[in-house]
C-alpha cells in the first residue's frame, strides 16, 4: 500500500511503468508550456506595464511564420502522444494466448467472480504473479466498470455486452479494485482486492477451493438444462450447426458474410441466433435473451470454447 | 417611444416594419434565415432517431422487415399523398399572398388544415390498430416477431409521434395564419409570415416523405394482391 | 465625460426608460434580457455552488458520514446538471452576449426581440422545473444520465428533470439562433466580417454549436423519458437495445457543450487581451479561424468519452487523433493572446487579473485534456478524479474566469457604475488560489486512482482530498466578496464615464449604460477592429 503522500499507485503490472513513463511524458510537455506562457505574460505584464494613462501598444498585427510555428509544434507533439497511446491501447485491448481466464460479472453492487476450475469469489480476486490474466467482463444490470489502478487497467461491464481486459501481476501484495462507472446507490461500496500471491500459494489456494462446477462444467449442465444438446450435435446431424472446436474460427453466415466465431459472437449466437444465422441452416433456434442470466451465458461460453 | 435621431423624415416606415431594422428588405431576410436555420436545428432533432434506427436496422434486418410488414402500407401512402397535397395547397396559399389574392390564402390555408388534420385522423387509425394487434411494445407486445422487433416499433412510435406533434404546431401556426389572412395582413409587399410559416410546413412534410419508405417499405414487394 | 454627462446618461439609459417591472417582464431590449439573464444564471450558480460545498463536506472524511449516498448521489447528478444546464452554457452567452452582440455589430438590437424574451422565459420555466425536481428530492443519475441506470435503474425523478433540461436546451437554440441571424444580416455599414470583434466570432462559432449539438442532447434525452414513462426501450439490452448507442447521442452534444461553454469565455479573453494591452490582437485571423476550427472539429470527437464503453479499438483511434488536433487552434489562440501582450502597453487594473488567471488555469485544463485523449492513458484515468480536475480547470478556472472577467469589464458599460478596484483584484487572487488548491489535488487523486462520484474513499487518499475541500471555501469567499462588492457598486459605486479602459469597440463610443436603442447615432464603420495605431506611429488616446 502506497504512503499517504505518495503520487502513483503501486507498480504492480507489466504495463504500469510504460503508463507512467508516458504520463510523465505528457506531464512534462504540460509543465514546459504552462511555464513557457506563465513566464513570459509575467514578464511582458511587467516589462510593458502602461506608464502613462493615454499611451498604447506597438502597432504589430502578426507574424505567418509564428503562426505556423506554434500550430506545427503542438501537432507533432500532440501525435507523439496519440501513436503512444494508440499502440498501448492496442495493446492492452488484445489478451496474450494462453492466458489464465476469469469471469468476472457486475451486478449491484458487488463483483462476482469465478475461475477456471470452480473457485468463486466475492469483492476478491486471487491470481498468480507473472501470469496473464485475461477477464471477461459482464454485467448483469446496468453499466460498470472493473478497475484496478495499481495494473492501470479497466473496462467498461456493460449489460448485453462481453468485454474483456488483461493484466500480468509483476508485484504480489494487495490491491484495490473499483467500481469506476456510476452505479447507483452503492456505486462507492462496490470495491474490492485483487492478491497477487507467487505461483505456489496461488496454486494451494486454487485447490483448497476447487469444486467440480467449474465454468465449463457449469456450461456443459446448462447446455443439456436448456436442450442445446438437442440440435447441437457433434457429428453434424443435428438441426444446428456442431460446435465442436468452432471457438475462433471463421464462419460462413447464410447472407453471405462470414464473421469470426470470438466470444462476442458466441454470446450473441446464444442469446439472439436470428442475427447471425450459419450458412446452410435454418433459423429456428429459439432467443434465449432474457431467460438466463450473464453469468449462465459466460458458462455456457466457456463450455462451447472448451468443445475440441 | 423614440425612434432615434435616424432621421423619421428620411423614408416613411412600412407599418410592420420592426423598429431595430433598417428596411424591409432586410427584415425580410433575417426572418427567412432565422427559419431555414430553426429547420436545421430540427433536422439534428429528428437526426438522434434516424442514428437510432440506422444502428438498429442494421443489427437486426429480418426484425425489421417482418416488422414493417405489420405496418399497413395503403394507409401510409395515403398518408404521403394527403401531405404531399397539403405542400401544393401550402405553396398556392404563399403564391396567393405574393399575388395579393385574399381569397387564395384562405381557401388554400384552409385546404392545408384539413389535409394536415386528414393526416392526424389517419394516424389515430394506425395507431389504434397498434393497440390491438398488440404491436406496441410492452409486456403484451406480440411473441412470434423476430428479436429486435420492440426496438422497431419503439423507433415506429417515437419517430412518428414526434412529426405528429410537429403536425400539431404546424397546424396551430396554419390557424394562426388564417385568422391573419382573414383580416387581410399578408399583401405582396410583405408575406413573411406565411413564407415562413410555409417553410415549416414544407419541412414537416419532408420528414414524413423520409419515415415512409423507412418504416413502411422495408423489404417491400408489390404483390398486386 | 463630465460627471454632469454622466448623470445624464444614466437617467435617460436602458436602466430607467421604459420604469416599473412590467416594462423589464415583458421588455424587448436585449440589454434588459441580458441583465434578467445575469439575476437568474448568478441564482442558479450559488445553488450549484451549495451543491458543491455538499459534496466537498462529505469529502473531508473517508467514510461517507454527512450524507446517506443517495443523497450524495443526488448532490453531484443536481450540481452538475445545475452548473451545466443552468449556469454554464447560458452565462456568457445568454448575459454579455445578449448584451454586447448587438452593441458590437452597431445594430439596435437582435434579430428576433421577441424570441429573445421567449428564451429568457424557456430557461426559467426549465429551471423553475428542476427546482420542482429538487424540492421533490431530486435525481440520482449524474448530470449524464448514463442507460440503463436512467432508463430502468433509478427510482427519482428522472423524467421531470429531462423536461426541465428539454426546455432549458430550448432555450439555448433560441439564443443560437438569434445570434446566428444578427451577425449575417445585422451588421452596421462598414462592419465586414473580417472587422468583427473577436468576440463576435467567438460567440457566432457557439452559435453554430448550439443549434446543431443542443437537439441532439434533446431528443436523446426524450428518448429516455420515454423508455422510462411509455416502456419504449430503444436503449434496453433486455430488448435488443445498446446503451452505449445513448452514450454515443449523448455525447455527440456534451462534447461540443463544452466549446459552447468554453468558446465565448475565449472570445471575452480576445477582448480584454487587446484592451488591457491597448494592442491590436496579435494573429486576429487566426484566433477567428481558431474558433470556427474548434466548433467545427469539436463535432468529431465525442467518442473520446467511449473509449472503455465497447466502442472498437480503431474506432477509438480516430476519435483521438481529431481530439489531439481540436486541442491545436486552442493552443493557437493562447499563443496569439500571449504575443499580443508582447510591446503592449498593458494595464494592471483588474480585467488584467482575472485574464492572467484565465490564461494559467486554462492552460492547464486544455493540456490536461491530452493526457485523456491519449487513449492508453485514459485506461488508467478513465472516471477517476482526473477527468474531474481536468474538466473543472477548463470550465471553472477558464469559462468562469473569463466570465467575471467580462463581467469586470463591462460591468462600467451595463450598469453605469464602477466598482472597487481593490477588493476586485482581491477577490481575482482569492478565487485563483481557491481554484488551484480545490482542483490541483484532484489530478493526484486520480492518478491514485479515486474513483469519480465516490462518496467515501480509502483512507490514504485523505490528505488530497482536504486540500481539496480547503481551496473550496477559498474559492467560494472569492466568489462572495466579488458578488458583494458588485452589489454594493449598484448602489453607491461611481458614476462610470462611456470608456473607462480607454478600449476600441462600438460598445465603448456609446454612453454607460448605452440607450434604449444602443447608439445616439448611426454607427458606420471605417477602421478594423483593435485599431490603436492608426497611424501607424504611438499615438495618445485622448
Amino acid at each position: 500500500m502506497s504512503s499517504s503522500l505518495s503520487l502513483f499507485p503501486p507498480n504492480a503490472s507489466s504495463v504500469a511503468t510504460e503508463m507512467d513513463l508516458l504520463y510523465a511524458f505528457i506531464v512534462a510537455v504540460s509543465a514546459f508550456f504552462t511555464v513557457l506562457v506563465v513566464v513570459l505574460l509575467t514578464y511582458f505584464a511587467v516589462k510593458y506595464r502602461r506608464k502613462h494613462p493615454d499611451d498604447v501598444g506597438a502597432d504589430i498585427h502578426g507574424s505567418l511564420v509564428l503562426e505556423i510555428v506554434w500550430t506545427f509544434i503542438p501537432f507533432v507533439l500532440s501525435m507523439i502522444m496519440f501513436g503512444w497511446g494508440a499502440s498501448l491501447f492496442y495493446r492492452l485491448s488484445r489478451p496474450p494466448k494462453g492466458a489464465m481466464e476469469i469471469t468476472v460479472v457486475g451486478k449491484q453492487w458487488m463483483w462476482k467472480v469465478e475461475h477456471e476450475e470452480g473457485v468463486r469469489e466475492i469483492d476478491e480476486l486471487h491470481v498468480p504473479l507473472g501470469r496473464d490474466v485475461r477477464v471477461s467482463l459482464g454485467s448483469e444490470d446496468v453499466i460498470h466498470d472493473f478497475a484496478i489502478p495499481a495494473f492501470r487497467v479497466r473496462m467498461d461491464a456493460v449489460p448485453g455486452k462481453l468485454t474483456t481486459l488483461w493484466f500480468r501481476a509483476t508485484q504480489t501484495g494487495q490491491y484495490r479494485i473499483y467500481c469506476d462507472q456510476y452505479c447507483g446507490t452503492r456505486h462507492s461500496a462496490m470495491i474490492g482486492m485483487v492478491y497477487v500471491m507467487e505461483p505456489q500459494d496461488y496454486a494451494a489456494w486454487v485447490d483448497a477451493g476447487r469444486s467440480t462446477m467449474t465454468p465449463v462444467a457449469m456450461g456443459a449442465a446448462l447446455f443439456t438444462q436448456f436442450q442445446c444438446s438437442t440440435c447441437h450435435k457433434p457429428d453434424r446431424t443435428g438441426r444446428g450447426p456442431s460446435l465442436v472446436g468452432i471457438a475462433g474460427q471463421t464462419i460462413a453466415l447464410g447472407d453471405g458474410r462470414s464473421v469470426v466465431a470470438d466470444d462476442t459472437y458466441l454470446r450473441e449466437s446464444i442469446l439472439n441466433s436470428q442475427a447471425k444465422v450459419v450458412q446452410g441452416y435454418q433459423p429456428i433456434m429459439p432467443v434465449f435473451q432474457g431467460l438466463m442470466t450473464e453469468e449462465q451465458v459466460l458458462q455456457l461460453v466457456a463450455y462451447v470454447k472448451s468443445l475440441k | 417611444m423614440a425612434h432615434g435621431p435616424q432621421g423619421d423624415a428620411a423614408h416613411t416606415h412600412h407599418p410592420h416594419q420592426q423598429h431595430h431594422f433598417f428596411s424591409m428588405a432586410q427584415q425580410y431576410e433575417a426572418s427567412v434565415l432565422g427559419m431555414w436555420v430553426f429547420l436545421v436545428t430540427e433536422v439534428m432533432f429528428f437526426g438522434g432517431m434516424f442514428m437510432a434506427y440506422l444502428v438498429y436496422r442494421t443489427a437486426y434486418p429480418q426484425a425489421w422487415v417482418e416488422s414493417s410488414h405489420e405496418l399497413n402500407v395503403y394507409l401510409g401512402a395515403a398518408n404521403t399523398l394527403v401531405l404531399i397535397c397539403s405542400s401544393l395547397t401550402m405553396v398556392l396559399a404563399v403564391r396567393s399572398a405574393q399575388v395579393g389574392s385574399k381569397v387564395g390564402q384562405i381557401v388554400n390555408l384552409i385546404l392545408t388544415i384539413l389535409l394536415g388534420s386528414t393526416f392526424l385522423v389517419i394516424k389515430y387509425f394506425e395507431y389504434a390498430a397498434k393497440f390491438e394487434h398488440h404491436l406496441v411494445p410492452g409486456p403484451s407486445f406480440r411473441t412470434d416477431l423476430p428479436f429486435g422487433s420492440q426496438l422497431f416499433f419503439s423507433l415506429y412510435f417515437c419517430l412518428t409521434g414526434v412529426h405528429a406533434l410537429h403536425m400539431v404546431v404546424g397546424i396551430g401556426l396554419m390557424l394562426v395564419m388564417l385568422v391573419l389572412a382573414i383580416r387581410g395582413r399578408f399583401t405582396p409587399d410583405y408575406y413573411n409570415q406565411i413564407e415562413i410559416s410555409g417553410l415549416y410546413w414544407h419541412f414537416v412534410d419532408i420528414v414524413w416523405i423520409f419515415l415512409f419508405p423507412l418504416l413502411y417499405l422495408v423489404g417491400f414487394h408489390y404483390t398486386g394482391a | 465625460m463630465s460627471t454632469a454627462a454622466a448623470v445624464a446618461a444614466e437617467r435617460h439609459s436602458y436602466l430607467d426608460e421604459p420604469y416599473g417591472i412590467a416594462s423589464w417582464l415583458l421588455t424587448k431590449d436585449h440589454k434588459r434580457i441580458a441583465m434578467l439573464y445575469l439575476i437568474s444564471i448568478t441564482m442558479f450558480f450559488a445553488l450549484g455552488g451549495i451543491f458543491a460545498a455538499g459534496i466537498r463536506l462529505e469529502l473531508l472524511t473517508p467514510q461517507g458520514d454527512v450524507w446517506t449516498a443517495d443523497t450524495y448521489n443526488k448532490l453531484f447528478s443536481m450540481h452538475g446538471i445545475v452548473m451545466v444546464f443552468f449556469f454554464l452554457v447560458p452565462s456568457i452567452p445568454a448575459t454579455l452576449g445578449n448584451f454586447l452582440l448587438p452593441i458590437m455589430v452597431g445594430a439596435k438590437d437582435l434579430a428576433f426581440p421577441r424570441v429573445n424574451l421567449i428564451s429568457w422565459y424557456l430557461y426559467i420555466i426549465g429551471g423553475v422545473i428542476v427546482l420542482t425536481v429538487l424540492a421533490m428530492g431530486g435525481v440520482d443519475t449524474g448530470w449524464t444520465f448514463y442507460t440503463p441506470y436512467s432508463s430502468i435503474g433509478s427510482n427519482t425523478h428522472v423524467t421531470l428533470a429531462i423536461v426541465g433540461v428539454f426546455v432549458a436546451g430550448f432555450s439555448s437554440i433560441l439564443t443560437g439562433f438569434n445570434f446566428i441571424v444578427t451577425v449575417h444580416r445585422m451588421r452596421a455599414p462598414g462592419m465586414t466580417w473580417f472587422r468583427l470583434p473577436l468576440f463576435v466570432w467567438a460567440m457566432y462559432a457557439t452559435s453554430i454549436q448550439m443549434i446543431l449539438g443542443t437537439p441532439v442532447v434533446a431528443i436523446t434525452l426524450t428518448l429516455v423519458a420515454v423508455e422510462r414513462s411509455l416502456g419504449l426501450g430503444i436503449f434496453d439490452p433486455k430488448l435488443g437495445g445498446d446503451p452505449v448507442l445513448f452514450q454515443h447521442l449523448f455525447w455527440f452534444y456534451s462534447h461540443p457543450a463544452v466549446y459552447i461553454m468554453i468558446l465565448p469565455g475565449m472570445g471575452v479573453i480576445s477582448e480584454l487581451v487587446p484592451a488591457m494591452a491597448r494592442k491590436t490582437m496579435f494573429g486576429y485571423g487566426f484566433v477567428a479561424g481558431s474558433s470556427l476550427a474548434i466548433a467545427l472539429l469539436g463535432f468529431f470527437v465525442w467518442g473520446h468519452h467511449l473509449f472503455l464503453s465497447s466502442q472498437s479499438v480503431y474506432a477509438g483511434m480516430v476519435f483521438s487523433i481529431l481530439t489531439m488536433l481540436v486541442a491545436v487552434p486552442s493552443a493557437v489562440k493562447v499563443f496569439n493572446w500571449t504575443a499580443t501582450f508582447y510591446k503592449g502597453s498593458i494595464s494592471w487594473e483588474s480585467p488584467t487579473f482575472f485574464v492572467i488567471g484565465f490564461m494559467g488555469l486554462f492552460l492547464i485544463g486544455g493540456l490536461t485534456g491530452l493526457f485523456l485523449a491519449t487513449m492508453g492513458l485514459d485506461i488508467h484515468l478513465h472516471d477517476t478524479y482526473f477527468v474531474v480536475a481536468h474538466f473543472h480547470f477548463i470550465m471553472v478556472g477558464g469559462a468562469v474566469m473569463a466570465f467575471l472577467g467580462g463581467l469586470h469589464f463591462w460591468w462600467p458599460k451595463m450598469t453605469g457604475r464602477m466598482f472597487n478596484e481593490a477588493l476586485a483584484k482581491t477577490a481575482a487572487v482569492l478565487v485563483f488560489v481557491g481554484f488551484n488548491l480545490t482542483f490541483g489535488p484532484q489530478f493526484i487523486l486520480g492518478y491514485l486512482g479515486m474513483p469519480r462520484r465516490y462518496y467515501s474513499y480509502p483512507e490514504e487518499l485523505q490528505v488530497w482530498n482536504v486540500l481539496s475541500s480547503a481551496g473550496a471555501s477559498i474559492l467560494g469567499l472569492g466568489y462572495m466578496l466579488a458578488f458583494s462588492y458588485l452589489v454594493y457598486s449598484l448602489f453607491k459605486g461611481e458614476l462610470a464615464p462611456a470608456n473607462p479602459w480607454g478600449a476600441k469597440g462600438l460598445e465603448w463610443q456609446t454612453t454607460s449604460p448605452p440607450p434604449t436603442f444602443n447608439f445616439d447615432f448611426d454607427p458606420v464603420v471605417t477602421e478594423p477592429a483593435y485599431d490603436y495605431n492608426p497611424s501607424g506611429r504611438e499615438v495618445h488616446v485622448g
